[in-house]
């Protein structure tokens, strides 16, 4: 009686389900389409015809390979800070409860809860304030404050998992507080971390609205896309680039996924 | 027995010795260790961070001198009192109603697909549709936004597709509708709001499942056993349970929205959302002051927002 109900719901549920699956992601289909499409001035869909051309000429284009460079070293370093400070904030949050620690966890979520203009705007004329000029570095420091609250996020909630009683065992036979994290703790939350980090490097490299704020000169891969985005003069490099950025920014989420689901399961 | 093992050579160490005991104290002082553990955060992100936004906040209290263009450094509220001029109401009438329509379709869009995932869907189903909205959550901002203007371009795939189906005039009169049309899909608010909703819809979608995922079963067979036909029990059992889950959702594609510049720079018009105009007064117009009063706006909308959604537990959600 009850499966007699539930079957052609079931079904209609499954083609809306469906739907909106493809409806996320279809235009990721598309990018791959159009990097190969022989027309040059304008997005004709269909393609009037295919071709490998494009792929050779953004390899010659230094300006793209430059700005992939510069963000993954920004994205290197921000995730590196990101990993000490948040690890170690979740280190000292997850087991106490002190005066502050609330308002501990709210001032790390703070910068990606509030809109990327608003923390953006704020760097920037902070900036400006104190005189320093615009940088890799102020890039970097943007980026890390944000970043931080992936790594806290994993790392906190893999931590709520662990049993404290192995850390005391730890300590009570005699290991030192270096050895308890290296030998204990870290073998613990190594994947979480891991996945944090990942996902931290992934925030790092796709972000674009603070870091139009916060970089002076330096062009990252978001800022070069961006502004091909903006006055579209060579489309068909910039379709290539796009299909190069999905395809990379694949791997550390799928790695990330992986490490969190190995736990999990 | 073999971390013991593994552990004794080292513990003999006499290298060990001072860090060892700096170890011990921390061990048997939790407070230091507390302190020695939040001191990078705290210093980071509290100084920087903060810092930045107070000083920020200071600065929306200035004003900018129309004759001279330069700030003029006195506590004043005549920045804010700009702020109710016709325009800038105009703008946040814009971004709030948009905010508030992307919210409420991509709730309308995520809430199947997450209840597929969180009831229907087989273990190993549920796995790759999970993976499936997390790639593009997590892939490309710009790149996606930058696959929507080949979508909606001119000479793009849903003109194509129209034309195919003898739709022309349909889209036509869309576009022509005022207020939200405009000379193509790629230039109109219709655009800006499909982009919209195509971006932030993942973060819907999670918070959504992750609630339906924690309504018990036994309750809904409970709900059965007594009497409640299908549709009733998902209206009077399912949906009331979730819906923190959807106001969780809720709260990001707002905050998202309110906050964005960039899809209504690439698909909008003249007409500017609360991110422009930051961007604009901070940038060419070098009104510091007001872009500062202006981002004020959205963190208040958003303080308000967090409110009613911590009534509706949006929090227990996340």
């Amino acid at each position: 009686m009850r499966s007699d109900n539930q079957a052609p719901r079931a079904f209609g549920l499954s083609l809306a389900a469906f739907a909106v699956l493809v409806f996320l992601h279809f235009p990721i289909w598309l990018i791959a389409l159009y990097a190969f499409t022989t027309e040059e001035a304008s997005f004709t869909f269909p393609p009037p015809g295919l071709t490998l051309e494009w792929f050779g000429v953004l390899f010659q284009r230094s300006d793209f390979w430059n700005a992939l460079g510069l963000s993954l070293v920004v994205a290197l370093l921000s995730t590196a800070i990101a990993v000490i400070l948040g690890t170690s904030t979740a280190l000292a949050i997850y087991r106490s409860r002190f005066f502050g620690r609330d308002a501990i966890a709210l001032m790390i979520i703070l910068p990606i809860a509030l809109p990327g203009i608003v923390t953006g705007i704020a760097l920037r004329s902070a900036l400006n304030l104190s005189g320093l000029n615009f940088s890799f570095w102020t890039i970097v420091i943007g980026h890390a404050t944000f970043c931080v609250v992936t790594v806290y996020n994993n790392v906190v909630a893999r931590l709520r998992r662990t049993n404290y009683s192995q850390i005391e065992a730890s300590m009570d036979l005699g290991a030192s507080i270096t050895q308890t994290f290296r030998h204990v703790i870290l073998p613990n939350i190594a994947t979480a971390l891991l996945a944090g980090a990942m996902l931290s490097f992934a925030l790092s490299f796709d972000e674009v609205i603070v870091t139009t704020f916060t970089a002076g000169q330096q062009q990252t891969l978001p800022i070069w896309v961006y502004s091909q985005l903006q006055r579209p003069r060579d489309r068909p490099v910039t379709n290539v680039a796009a299909l190069f950025v999905i395809a990379t920014t694949f791997i550390p989420i799928l790695l990330a996924y992986r490490f969190t689901r190995a736990r999990t399961e | 027995m073999s971390a013991v093992g593994t552990l004794t050579p080292e513990t003999a160490r006499p290298s060990d010795g001072l860090l060892r005991r700096i170890g011990t104290v921390f061990y048997r002082r939790p407070v230091l260790a507390l302190i020695a553990l939040l001191l990078p955060t705290l210093l980071w992100i509290g100084v920087i961070y903060l810092g930045s936004l107070s000083a920020l906040l200071v600065q929306s209290f200035f004003y900018l001198d129309g004759f001279s263009g330069r700030v003029i450094r006195e506590f004043t509220l005549r920045t804010y009192g700009e702020l109710l001029l016709q325009q800038n109401i105009d703008i946040f009438v814009r971004t709030i109603g948009m905010a508030a329509a992307v919210t409420f379709v991509s709730g309308l869009l995520a809430f199947p697909l997450a209840y597929y995932m969180a009831r229907f869907a087989s273990e190993r189903m549920r796995a790759l549709l999970y993976l499936g909205v997390m790639v593009p959550l997590w892939s490309s901002y710009l790149v996606r936004i930058y696959a929507w203007k080949l979508i909606l371009a001119q000479e793009g795939i849903v003109v194509w597709l129209a034309n195919l189906l003898g739709l022309q005039g349909a889209l036509d009169w869309l576009l022509a509708l005022p207020g939200i049309g405009g000379p193509s899909l790629s230039f109109s608010y219709i655009g800006v709001f499909v982009v919209f909703v195509y971006i932030w819809m993942p973060y819907m979608i999670l918070p959504i499942h992750a609630a339906l995922e924690r309504v018990p079963r036994s309750v809904i067979e409970a709900s059965a056993d007594l009497g409640g036909r299908p549709g009733y029990t998902f209206r009077r059992v399912i949906l009331p349970l979730a819906f923190p889950g959807v106001v969780a959702g809720s709260i990001f594609t707002f905050s998202l929205t309110l906050g964005d510049y960039i899809i209504p720079g690439v698909f909008g018009n003249s007409s500017y959302f609360i991110g422009q105009a930051v961007f604009v007064q901070q940038g060419t117009a070098g009104n510091i002051p007001l872009a500062a009063a202006l981002t004020v706006v959205p963190v208040v909308v958003m303080g308000v927002y967090l409110l009613f959604a911590r009534r509706l537990g949006a929090f227990d959600a996340i």
